[in-house]
């Protein structure tokens, strides 16, 4: 790690983008952020603790993050305004692979999750990499990049240098649980329709054929996935939310994809040990040797 | 200027013969084997550090999650996640050797008497470890930790088998969780202690309003923090009293002038803990600024003041 690794960070802006959700712009010295999926530790003034928020997009001296106020810390934070001036600690975790997606990438957010598959989205892209986006959020309101994940359509003109084939595309699917916006249900209930779908114009089942309930096995424990989706086509995918998604999603797609995951922390940069996870290949700390593990190493049932 | 008359302060500090260029130490489980922070800053400015407690088994620790906040502090129930000591003396200290060349504090944990001896007598014949910090006092694990912290009998047991294998000074890290700690103290003197080390953390608890439930997954956990510096100088002062070995004083130090204050209720020497977490720099930035606040307060020497609040 380097100097830049704590630094004072001046606000830009601390803008409302959905409910309860907050979009900061920092200007600081933005070099420490490498992948895509890599985290801040803020000194929210007042608390001990810092507040570990992934990193939304990072370049140059722009560094945005996208927060939910869920308790006392998010919320001074939320009442923050430009000008102010915040401690960070930069370049902390791993982060996202962004070449590990050979052709096109799957890439699944949920909630504040969302966040830090925008920087991969616009790295993907910039790879000319098609990328495919589900987000899952509760409600409407709480939908949010939406439209900045189709600009990233216009960002990257066809045929830039040393490029020869099609256009990367990026296309968005919202779902919500309550079916305000967008697909009703989670995304893996979106996946299932995207995926499962495309293999009728194959000539293969149907979603709904491939859906059917298994005599062997009716509650689709067997196996990756239930009801016969395992013949899903899904590309390598990147996912970060909630730990119900998580396990939902590497169950139904399997492990060929990266998992963020998510802890509480005490120091973020691996002294504590406090966000220890349980691996295929020993004890890890979700801070500093994650977040992102590969997915067949995490959540294993046992 | 006169430079004569601005000699610099003399900051380092002697334990069981042992001397340090400073007071300060990173305490256990803030510190890992210093390698986070070894790519921060030169950890050699540190007077020591104690490592990560040493079980004989490998241990995940309990279940997540782990952490909570408070006011001005907070909640850790990690229960004692290390690599066990196979792992800690076959990779942990070569790999530490490159980044530290100074005597470490080894901190040791144990479930039972017998394993508490296993651990010590193994770690004593490393050529790195300076002091041996024998852990009686973790709240955070059930059957051993601080069950032999809180009964004076158990805590000099341990200490007298521990002091039978052992060739390097014997520090007892205690728990403040007891109704009176000079008590411990004199039984781990008696039995032999080089030295004590308090105080350990408090046990705590926090409920998540939404849920109505605990927000550690453990329901306790240890109260780390600058909201527990006031019970850690009082509890130094209170053993400085007791006992006639050296103290290594620690709870909420996150400055200078925390130091110089422990120091003056009995401490030789000081760890600093929850702080390193919030603030990676914490230790040399208090070394830095010891000089200057010894200069400011009249201290020649900082071994001066150990303990001066009683004679005054």
């Amino acid at each position: 790690m380097k100097k830049d690794f704590m630094q004072t960070a001046v606000i830009v802006s601390n803008d409302r983008i959905a409910k309860a959700t907050y979009e900061m712009k920092l200007n600081c010295d933005a070099s420490a952020i490498t992948a895509p999926g890599q985290f801040i530790n803020i000194d929210v003034p007042g608390f001990f603790l810092r507040r570990p928020i992934s990193v939304c997009d990072a370049e140059d001296r722009s560094l945005t993050i996208i927060y939910k106020v869920v308790g006392k810390g998010t919320l001074a934070m939320s009442q923050m305004s430009a000008g102010e001036e915040l401690n960070i600690l930069t370049g902390l975790g791993n982060g996202f692979d962004p070449e590990r997606a050979k052709d096109g990438a799957l890439l699944v957010g949920g909630g504040c999750g969302v966040a830090p598959l925008y920087m991969l989205a616009r790295k993907l892209v910039g790879k000319n990499k098609s990328v495919r986006v589900v987000l899952g959020f509760n409600t409407k309101d709480e939908v949010f990049l939406e439209q900045e994940f189709l600009d990233l359509n216009d960002v990257y003109e066809f045929g830039c240098e040393g490029f020869e084939g099609e256009k990367p595309e990026v296309k968005v699917t919202i779902t919500t649980v309550d079916g305000s916006y967008g697909v009703k249900g989670f995304v893996t209930d979106a996946i299932a329709q995207i995926y499962g779908s495309a293999k009728k114009t194959n000539n293969e089942k149907t979603y709904e054929e491939g859906n059917a309930i298994d005599a062997d096995d009716p509650i689709g424990t067997k196996g990756t996935a239930p009801h016969g989706m395992s013949e899903m086509k899904v590309p390598y995918y990147y996912a970060c939310g909630p730990l119900p998604m998580l396990k939902a999603l590497k169950k139904s797609v399997g492990n060929h994809g990266e998992l963020s995951l998510e802890e509480r922390m005490g120091c973020g940069f691996g002294a504590c040990v406090g966000c220890s996870v349980k691996t295929t290949k020993g004890f890890k700390k979700v801070c500093a040797d994650g977040p992102v593990f590969p997915a067949g190493e995490v959540l294993e049932e046992t | 200027m006169n430079s004569e008359e601005r000699k610099p302060a003399d900051i380092s500090v002697t334990l069981s013969g042992l001397r340090l260029d400073n007071p300060i130490i990173p305490a256990s489980g803030t510190f890992g084997f210093g390698e986070e922070f070894a790519k921060l800053y030169d950890i050699n400015v540190l007077g020591s550090f104690s490592f990560k407690g040493t079980t004989r088994e490998k241990r995940f620790g309990n279940p997540t999650p782990r952490i909570a906040e408070c006011t001005g502090g907070m909640l850790n129930s990690v229960g004692l996640a290390n690599p066990g000591i196979d792992e800690v003396i076959e990779h942990e200290l070569p790999a530490l050797k490159k980044i530290f060349r100074k005597p470490v504090v080894a901190n040791i944990s144990g479930f039972s008497i017998d394993e508490y001896v296993y651990n010590c007598e193994r770690i004593d014949k490393e050529e790195q470890v300076g002091i041996i910090e024998v852990n009686i006092s973790c709240p955070n694990v059930h059957d051993g930790g601080m069950a032999f912290g809180t009964s004076a009998k158990a805590a000099a047991e341990v200490t007298r088998a521990v002091k039978a294998v052992t060739t390097k000074p014997v520090y007892m890290k205690l728990s403040p969780n007891v109704t009176d700690i000079t008590e411990i103290a004199k039984a781990c003197e008696e039995a032999g202690a080089d030295g004590l080390s308090l105080i350990n953390t408090l046990m705590g608890m926090r409920i998540d309003l939404k849920t109505g439930r605990h927000i550690l997954a453990n329901k306790t956990g240890g109260l780390s923090g600058p909201c527990i510096f006031p019970l850690a100088v009082r509890m130094v002062y209170q053993v400085y009293d007791a006992v006639k070995i050296p103290i290594i004083g620690m709870g909420g130090v996150s400055t200078a002038r925390d130091v110089i204050e422990l120091m003056y209720a009995g401490a030789t020497a000081v760890q600093v803990g929850a702080a390193n977490l919030v603030d990676p720099y914490v230790c040399p930035k208090i070394i830095e600024e010891l000089p200057k606040l010894c200069e400011e307060l009249k201290i020649e020497k900082l071994t001066d003041i150990i303990g001066k609040t009683h004679n005054i």
